[in-house]
């Protein structure tokens, strides 16, 4: 590698001979730069300027570039710099930077007030356009099972056991183990703060009704839209990503009959059986809490239990389940579909396949509570 | 930079690559000439993608050694590693451009790892990095998802090129072109090596490529290099994948 770039100045009669040499390539693109825009002054200094690089040694795109806009500046009032001095493995180079555009007008992406408020707009405009997506893709969903129903064979059982298996077998384990250390706790601080008004028994009525009635289907919903909504809309958005959704398109199959009925079907069967396994998981936990730490015989935990609760209480909590988790899915199944190109795009839906999967989930449990208080269950 | 012949500037010697119980590349020696265009063919699945990713070290070898610019890359510590690596560009099969950023953001990425430039010369840069590749500064702002097959191409080769490198890899540059795209990107591939004394490194299985833009032609087979050479040494060996590539029925055709 020989040594620094350099650019001397030799004045000739009324002209001046601007004299290159060293390495003109990138790794001295700083220097050179600066070399570059001092030399630019001389512009209209002289009638006559040229630019002589015969003693270059070495030139790459990024020297060939700024020797370029040297000449660009210099040129001007009808005065036309030349370059002088270029060997012919060089020429070429430099008529290909010849051809670039002078002053390329990219765009920036300014941050602006106009811009931030434009945006806040159009995330609150969002917010209409996601709940129409969502009716949308509900519609499409059950005219798609309607048309299932009406042909059976069109139906992918295959596919909505493998689903199921994902979902809801290979999601017993961490689902018992969450529940189980829930009730484990809610018996715990119920005891604790009960025995201060010698009721500790009362712990089983709290423990049953929260359990069957609120915190098992709902805290089941919210780890299955992280565990499984997630997965949903990444699956769903790498297949859009790669064209395979539109290969299955063109092939004559539904989107909606393959890839998401089988899994929205899965979901709504496996959340009532996981609710369910919660529930049993957490009551397990708070009787063996209630028992070991509370004093509270298995026989004398049972009897209080069924005393406490009615079937309703058990009833309620299952009845939202399936319907929780049709909500998931169809968040997930429209998240998934609107990934765009680009892997951000995918890790955006991702996150707000679970947020918003989460939050429609606690706004069910909602409307499900003014719900069955409203009808006396 | 004319081309300084003897002068290996990839040395690759018994390299064995081993996926499980299947033996990819078997003892495997090939060398690289600066300044030469060196088009790589083979059957499908005979493991001149591995090839190239080994070289770059995207593959680990069961044995051999690599040596890139006279530097073993084995033994090379992560510093002289990354001047290797700030040397030579690589051109994906797919483009592998970055999907979240801008063609320009793609292109100036490596430019702004390893060079502090003002924002003003990357964009100029940028846009003649563009020109070089055929096309227009209007692309730099758009994203991958937003290029067809074709400009993806030709914004990763302009991204491999970003900081001028000595080597470039292309995995299958012309697999998707048109006959007239790829023609043009021979011609550019020419060009640049005309221009930047570039040494190519290209996997292709196109006959056309092979005519006009390779200056030597190595042959993967078996796990070894079977043949190395001219396209006129190709034609004249007698090994039989050889004789059915360069005799077949579109070789003819090529050939006129």
């Amino acid at each position: 590698m020989s040594g620094d770039p350099t650019l001397e100045r030799i004045a000739q009669g009324n002209g001046l001979a601007l004299c290159a040499a060293g390495s003109w390539t990138a790794r001295f693109a700083p220097d050179l730069e600066r070399i570059v825009a001092d030399a630019e002054k001389l512009a209209g200094s002289r009638p006559n300027i040229f630019i002589d690089v015969s003693q270059v040694s070495r030139l790459d795109t990024f020297g060939a570039w700024l020797i370029e806009r040297l000449r660009r500046s210099l040129t001007q009032g009808g005065v036309e710099a030349k370059i002088a001095g270029l060997s012919a493995n060089y020429s070429s180079l430099v008529d290909e930077v010849r051809r670039v555009k002078a002053n390329p007008e990219l765009d920036g992406s300014a941050v602006s007030v106009t811009g931030m408020l434009e945006q806040i707009g159009r995330s609150v405009a969002g917010v209409g356009v996601t709940l129409v997506s969502l009716i949308d893709m509900l519609g499409a969903v059950l005219a798609a099972s309607g048309r299932v129903l009406i042909r059976p064979r069109g139906f992918r059982l295959t596919s909505t056991v493998h689903h199921l298996e994902q979902v809801c077998w290979r999601a017993v384990p961490i689902v018992v183990l969450i529940t189980f250390l829930i009730g484990c706790i809610i018996a715990q601080q119920g005891i604790f703060h009960f025995r201060q008004f010698g009721a500790d028994i009362f712990v089983v009525d709290m423990l049953g009704v929260l359990v069957l009635r609120e915190i098992g289907v709902l805290l089941v919903a919210i780890m299955v839209a992280g565990r499984s909504g997630s997965a949903y809309t990444a699956e769903l958005g790498s297949m859009k990503m790669r064209e395979e959704i539109d290969a299955l398109r063109t092939m004559g199959f539904d989107p909606i009959e393959v890839l998401i009925l089988p899994r929205m079907l899965a979901l709504v069967l496996a959340l009532p059986i996981l609710a369910f396994l919660g529930a049993m998981a957490a009551l397990y936990g708070g009787g063996l809490v209630a028992w070991l730490y509370g004093g509270v015989e298995p026989e004398a935990f049972l009897l209080r239990l069924r005393d406490a609760i009615s079937i309703n209480h058990f009833i309620v909590g299952l009845i939202k389940a399936p319907v929780m988790a049709a909500v998931i899915g169809i968040v997930a199944c429209v998240e998934g579909l609107a990934v765009q190109g680009s892997a951000e795009s995918l890790g955006q839906h991702t996150t707000s396949s679970v947020v918003k999967g989460i939050f429609f989930v606690i706004v069910m449990d909602g409307v499900f509570a003014i719900f069955f208080a409203s009808i006396g269950m | 930079m004319a081309p300084q012949p003897s002068d290996n500037i990839i040395r690759v010697r018994d390299i064995t690559v081993q996926f499980g119980k299947n033996r990819i590349l078997d003892g495997l020696n090939l060398d690289v000439k600066r300044g030469e265009i060196l088009g790589f063919v083979g059957p499908s699945g005979a493991g001149k993608s591995v090839l190239t990713r080994t070289i770059i070290g995207l593959v680990p070898k069961l044995s051999g050694s690599i040596e890139v610019f006279g530097i073993d890359l084995d033994g090379a510590d992560a510093k002289a590693r990354r001047g290797v690596e700030r040397r030579w560009g690589v051109l994906f099969q797919q483009g592998a451009l970055f999907s979240s950023l801008t063609v320009r953001q793609n292109i100036q990425f490596p430019v702004r790892e390893y060079l502090n430039l003002s924002q003003r010369l990357m964009d100029e840069i940028t846009i003649a990095k563009l020109g070089m590749v055929g096309l227009k500064p209007e692309v730099a702002d758009r994203f991958p998802s937003e290029l067809s097959g074709g400009m993806i191409k030709r914004v990763a080769l302009a991204r491999a090129l970003a900081l001028d490198p000595e080597l470039v890899f292309l995995d299958e540059p012309t697999s998707g072109l048109d006959p007239i795209g790829a023609g043009d990107f021979d011609e550019l591939v020419r060009t640049l090596q005309r221009t930047l004394g570039l040494t190519v490194f290209m996997v292709t299985h196109d006959l056309d490529s092979l005519y006009t833009a390779c200056d030597r032609i190595a042959v993967l087979g078996n796990g070894k290099i079977i043949a190395a050479g001219s396209v006129a040494d190709m034609q004249a060996s007698q090994h039989p994948w050889l004789r059915q590539y360069f005799h077949g029925k579109r070789a003819r055709a090529v050939m006129g």
